[in-house]
């Protein structure tokens, strides 16, 4: 038991010397090693930072949920007299939270100000728009199938002409934000790959350079373990540090966007996270850094070291 | 020690290397393999140590029948053989004591073991001063010592050169070959391939001779 700890205390010793002198190589070539590490930074950062940014605008537009609004459009002999009754019936509906009413003239108003038409308008001789009640549903009746029902029972009050939820808009940013969210995988895998490649190519060249070494370390009976094992560390080194690299990166260009990204969560009252995504990518940047550097250089070892063999 | 029994070498441009080879050394024994350039000594060491292996016949070394040693296992039966070249086969950006110590650090050995062996190998060739020093730093003949410290580092009981005073003027070759001679008188087995006559003739020991890839005669002188 003794000699196994002891044995077991070796082993660590060694793979941290390993650890250790793959470090000290990358730190005596600095201009090499840290243009490979900007790369493999900057491969990371990018679809880390779309990430960041997608999720944000999914939050933004979680948040525009609650917003989802019914206008009733009301019939052409709907008087701005019966809309105070009209409005307090509804707001007295269990699933309605809120009901604003729009008189027909602000309808016109509100249409000369958006069209800019102006005083062209004032020539029609009667006001061809309806007035206007706005429902926003209670929050416990957000779900679709019960908007969906609010909006039917809505539609047959006979004060009503026309019910319309306001969603489409909705719809059409979630169907972006999935495209954009599957464009953001595949450039994540693209940009894996080719972290892969560089990783890998960058393993090849130190391999190259080191074949003497190779050739002699096996001659005195090294093990490919043996031999492989500083090549993956320096592996491991170029992923860790690059996802290091693209994290600072995320984090400098979060910055920069953070003055537009303050004002628009004081717009829509909602407090983004983006502080805690920058804090999860602080550990996932560096993992898959890792990971993808061990796994480069696994690749590039196995291609290359088996054809150094003493002769 | 070492056996081989027809051993057959041919390489993939269908060189015959060896052909028909048998001869035995003994365990403790000392002997020089002599021939011209070309004669296939290389080869023969190479069998041995494993860089190649022989097309027929059979190549017994310390009791292991080579062919039947698998590709994963040669590492380890390497380490029971010191291996020592022409041209040294230093790592020109390590230290002396880094190069001496790369056997004991493959094999795992801590960290004080290592620095305890090194330099008594070192001390052995007579270079225990030199051990903070690049290879790059030293003559040729030192560091061929460097060469052979490192192979006896961790005490493996064959001791293989191939023409390790090939690159040295007699003197030096005189001093090395004496150093093999110290690590034979301690039961190591040394086996020597050279075509230096004039270094081997007035010493004591068995010449395996080679002729085109055949054994032409040997000699005890
Ligand atoms: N890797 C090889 N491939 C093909 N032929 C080789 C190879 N190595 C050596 N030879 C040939 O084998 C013969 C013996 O070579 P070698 O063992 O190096 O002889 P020595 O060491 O006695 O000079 C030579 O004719 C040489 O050209
Ligand atoms: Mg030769």
């Amino acid at each position: 038991m003794r000699f196994l700890e002891f044995n077991l205390k070796n082993y660590a010793l060694r793979h941290m010397q390993v650890m250790l002198f793959s470090l000290g190589q990358l730190w005596r070539q600095p201009l090499a090693s840290s243009m490979t590490v900007f790369v493999i930074g900057i491969a990371l950062a990018m679809p880390a930072g779309l990430y960041v940014l997608l999720q944000n605008l999914n939050q933004v537009s979680n948040q525009w949920d609650d917003a989802s609004q019914i206008s009733l459009f009301m019939q052409a002999d709907f008087t701005d007299q019966q809309a105070k009754q009209f409005t307090d019936t509804l707001r007295a509906w269990p699933d309605i939270a809120a009901v604003e009413y729009q008189t027909a003239n602000q309808s016109l108003e509100e249409f000369r100000q958006l069209s800019g038409l102006g005083d062209l308008l004032n020539t029609l001789p009667s006001n061809p728009l309806p007035a206007l009640v706005m429902v926003n549903p209670s929050k416990n009746s957000l779900r679709p199938d019960a908007v969906g029902s609010l909006l039917a029972r809505l539609e047959i009050l006979p004060e009503v002409e026309q019910a319309q939820l306001d969603m489409e808009w909705l719809q059409r940013l979630r169907s972006m934000s999935k495209t954009g969210q599957r464009g953001i995988s595949l450039l994540a895998i693209l940009l894996s790959l080719s972290v892969l490649l560089v990783i890998g190519n960058t393993i090849r060249l130190a391999i190259l350079n080191r074949q003497a070494e190779i050739k002699v370390t096996k001659l005195v009976g090294g093990t490919n373990a043996f031999v492989r094992r500083p090549f993956l560390y320096t592996g491991f080194w170029y992923g860790t540090l690059g996802g290091i690299v693209a994290w600072l990166t995320l984090l400098f260009t979060l910055s920069l966007l953070s003055g537009p990204i303050n004002e628009l969560s004081l717009l829509y009252n909602s407090p983004f996270s983006l502080q805690w995504l920058t804090g999860q990518m602080f550990i996932v940047l560096p993992l898959s850094g890792m990971t993808l550097g061990v796994l480069g250089a696994w690749l590039a070892v196995g291609r290359h070291l088996s054809a150094i063999e003493p002769r | 020690m070492i056996q081989f029994t027809d051993v057959y070498k041919r390489y993939q441009n269908q060189h015959e290397a060896l052909s028909g080879l048998s001869f035995n050394i003994d365990k403790g024994e000392m002997a020089f393999l002599t021939g011209h350039s070309g004669a296939g000594k290389s080869t023969l060491l190479k069998l041995i140590a494993l860089i190649e292996r022989s097309s027929h016949g059979q190549v017994l070394i310390n009791n292991q029948n080579l062919s039947h040693l698998p590709q994963r296992k040669i590492p380890y039966y390497r380490r029971q053989i010191g291996l020592v070249f022409q041209d040294h086969y230093l790592l020109h950006d390590r230290t002396v004591f880094d190069n001496v110590a790369l056997p004991l650090v493959i094999a795992g050995e801590n960290h004080r073991e290592i620095g305890r062996r090194v330099r008594a190998s070192l001390d052995k060739v007579g270079l225990l001063g030199k051990e903070r020093n690049l290879p790059i730093a030293l003559s040729g003949g030192e560091q061929q010592r460097v060469g052979i410290a490192r192979a006896v580092v961790n005490r493996p009981p064959i001791l293989l050169a191939d023409e390790p005073t090939g690159n040295l003027d007699p003197e030096l070759s005189r001093d090395i070959m004496q150093l093999f001679e110290q690590f034979n008188q301690v039961g190591v087995t040394v086996f020597v391939a050279t075509h230096d006559h004039e270094l081997i003739k007035t010493l004591p020991y068995r010449q395996v001779i080679l002729q085109k890839g055949r054994l032409a005669q040997q000699e005890t002188a």
